[in-house]
């Protein structure tokens, strides 16, 4: 169910201003993808026009390709909400509905397509909190309320909410940058074992985090302030990390900027 | 040398502290200073209405909560609550039935749905409306109203008839009757429920309302999973508000309605009352003891808003959890 993306030729903008130019990258299906760059490079924003989430915000379109295995996201008769459906999303900040139980935020992905039966929710619910290493800590208590839990439990729930729908790429917005070190591996775990059956995209401001988890890297960044944000290379993680071939990439992962 | 560092920074802190801790004090004073005056204003009023309500009740020769007639200045003083209780229970509860889902979409429209620069003219619209006097609503509602809704309680009447509440027993009576009441009613509330919701929606975080989309959710779904559960205790808290306005509305219904004491639940038939109605109608030719009596009518009312407000302070309190 994986599927591999491929974008050519994309901007963004908010309004008038464009906030990203020209990003042609693949990413392939079964790996980990890591987006670094100084912040306000316009990772985030490229991050969220893979699920065309960018567009919610009044005023910000989006020009350019992307496919998703053969489908353009951004043909004329796509319907955003069903790309949601199979783009799932992870945010920077832990966002359990707050009026659902853990039960039911894992579950709400399912009720919105339509899913009713009990014995299907229930084996769904199961199955993503396991996928997302929680089940065990919240088998117990699956009718309290989701934001209950700490933020390192809540950010694997939201994870979970997201699997249940069985998405073919799994974006992540800086999932670990509101936890602490042991939740930020928990998740940087869960990661590694969710590659095996997702196209994952990460953002992190943490370049060890990016190294740790990765199977390739893509290195953003813009030529000056009120420049749109450019993708400056995309390679294998170790090669990022070790002989960039640009020396930007190589000046930003040394700690001489950003 | 080493004695002066400490002495200044000392110096340094207490000034500001000290600057700080009157200014403290004045405002603590002041907050707690209100708070005991709502008290005492509080107390104030339901002693004396209890004071002359006990005053009059002991001489009621009638049952006071089941006795439809409001006669309590005759030589033989009879007086009860049962019709205006029914009436004003009846008439707000259609009010809300009618307001609170138009408020929630109207809320919804301006938070959500429309452009920000028609958003914003039409929220300062829709406040406008509750800073119309209430006695214009009444004319409004007589002059108007009364004479242009006979189709739609004809069409009730007709289609409806069925439920009871609906059926007509004196079709074509000039429709002053609890039903017309309520509809006015639902459009004074109206603006106050809008008000309150629309601030409850503007205030849902971003980041649920994004999850819910990044889910999959369309803009509806997103309001059913995001929006409206956050928004729950502040749509009752709102409902609330409006409804002790619909259950304290005076002269708006006085004009429209044609009160007499009959207790019926054809809501479309001419009659009822209300306390609020009832006190502003009769207070003018009562004599003192017909007033002590009107005030236990108050009362009730006061007791009956209490009831109310405690029993969705409890609904609000049995999710409190789930609240954000």
């Amino acid at each position: 169910m994986a599927k591999r993306i491929d974008v050519s030729g994309l901007s963004a903008y908010y309004g008038t201003t464009r906030a990203i130019e020209d990003i042609s990258m693949t990413i392939e299906p079964r790996s980990v993808t890591a987006f670094i760059g100084p912040s306000g490079c316009g990772k985030s924003t490229f991050l969220r026009t893979l699920n065309r989430m960018h567009e919610v915000i009044p005023g910000a379109r989006v020009e350019g390709k992307v496919m998703l295995d053969d489908e353009n996201l951004y043909g004329a008769n796509v319907d955003p909400v069903a790309v949601r459906r199979s783009v799932g999303m992870v945010f920077q900040r832990p966002n359990p509905f707050p009026t659902m139980s853990i039960y039911d935020n894992v579950a709400a992905g399912l009720k919105l397509a339509g899913v009713k039966k009990k014995s299907v929710l229930d084996g769904v619910v199961e199955k993503s909190l396991q996928g997302a290493n929680l089940w065990n800590e919240v088998k117990d208590r699956l009718n309290k309320p989701g934001a209950g839990l700490s933020g390192g439990q809540q950010q694997r729930l939201c994870i979970a909410r997201a699997i249940a729908v069985e998405p073919q790429v799994l974006l992540m917005d800086e999932p670990c940058s509101a936890l602490d070190p042991i939740s930020t591996l928990a998740v940087e775990d869960l990661i590694g074992e969710l590659k095996s059956q997702y196209t994952i995209v990460i953002v992190t401001h943490n370049m060890q985090q990016a190294a740790r988890v990765s199977d390739r890297t893509a290195f953003f960044n813009l030529a000056g302030v009120g420049q749109p944000g450019k993708l400056v290379e995309l390679d294998d993680t170790p090669r990022i990390f070790s002989n960039p071939s640009v020396q930007a990439t190589e000046d930003y992962i040394s700690g001489r900027f950003g | 040398m080493t004695s002066s560092p400490p002495a200044t920074s000392a110096g340094r802190d207490r000034r500001p502290r000290r600057d700080s801790r009157v200014g403290d004090k004045i405002f603590f004073n002041l907050s707690r200073g209100s708070g005991i005056l709502l008290l005492v204003i509080m107390a104030a009023i339901a002693g004396f209405l209890a004071y002359r309500s006990g005053l009059a009740l002991s001489k009621d020769e009638g049952n006071f909560l089941t006795t439809f007639e409001w006669t309590p200045d005759a030589p033989k003083p009879v007086f009860g609550i049962a019709v205006l209780a029914f009436g004003t229970v009846i008439s707000a509860l259609v009010a809300m039935a009618i307001a609170v889902p138009v408020a929630i979409g109207v809320a919804l429209f301006i938070s959500h749905y429309a452009p920000r620069r028609i958003a914003q003219p039409f929220a300062y619209l829709v406040d406008l409306l509750a800073a119309v006097p209430s006695i214009v609503y009444g004319l409004w509602g007589a002059l108007y109203l009364v004479p242009h809704i006979n189709g739609l309680t004809a069409w009730m009447d007709q289609y409806l008839g069925w439920t009871y509440v609906f059926k007509t027993t004196m079709p074509g009576a000039t429709p002053r009757n609890l039903f017309t009441v309520g509809i006015l009613l639902a459009i004074m509330v109206l603006p106050i429920i809008t008000a309150v919701t629309r601030e409850v929606f503007r205030q849902v975080p971003r980041m649920h309302e994004e999850a819910a989309l990044a889910l999959g959710a369309t803009r509806w779904e997103m309001i059913r999973t995001a929006v409206l559960p956050f928004g729950r205790p502040g749509i009752i808290s709102a409902s609330m508000l409006g409804l002790g306005r619909a259950l304290g509305e005076t002269i708006a219904v006085a004009t429209v309605l044609s009160a007499n004491n009959v207790l019926s639940l054809h809501i479309l038939d001419p009659g009822g009352g209300t306390f609020a109605q009832n006190i502003a109608l009769k207070f003018g030719e009562a004599l003192p003891f017909g007033r002590d009596a009107l005030m236990a009518s108050g009362l009730v009312l006061f007791v009956i808003t209490l009831l109310v407000n405690g029993a969705a302070r409890l609904i609000i309190a049995r999710r409190k959890e789930y609240s954000a």
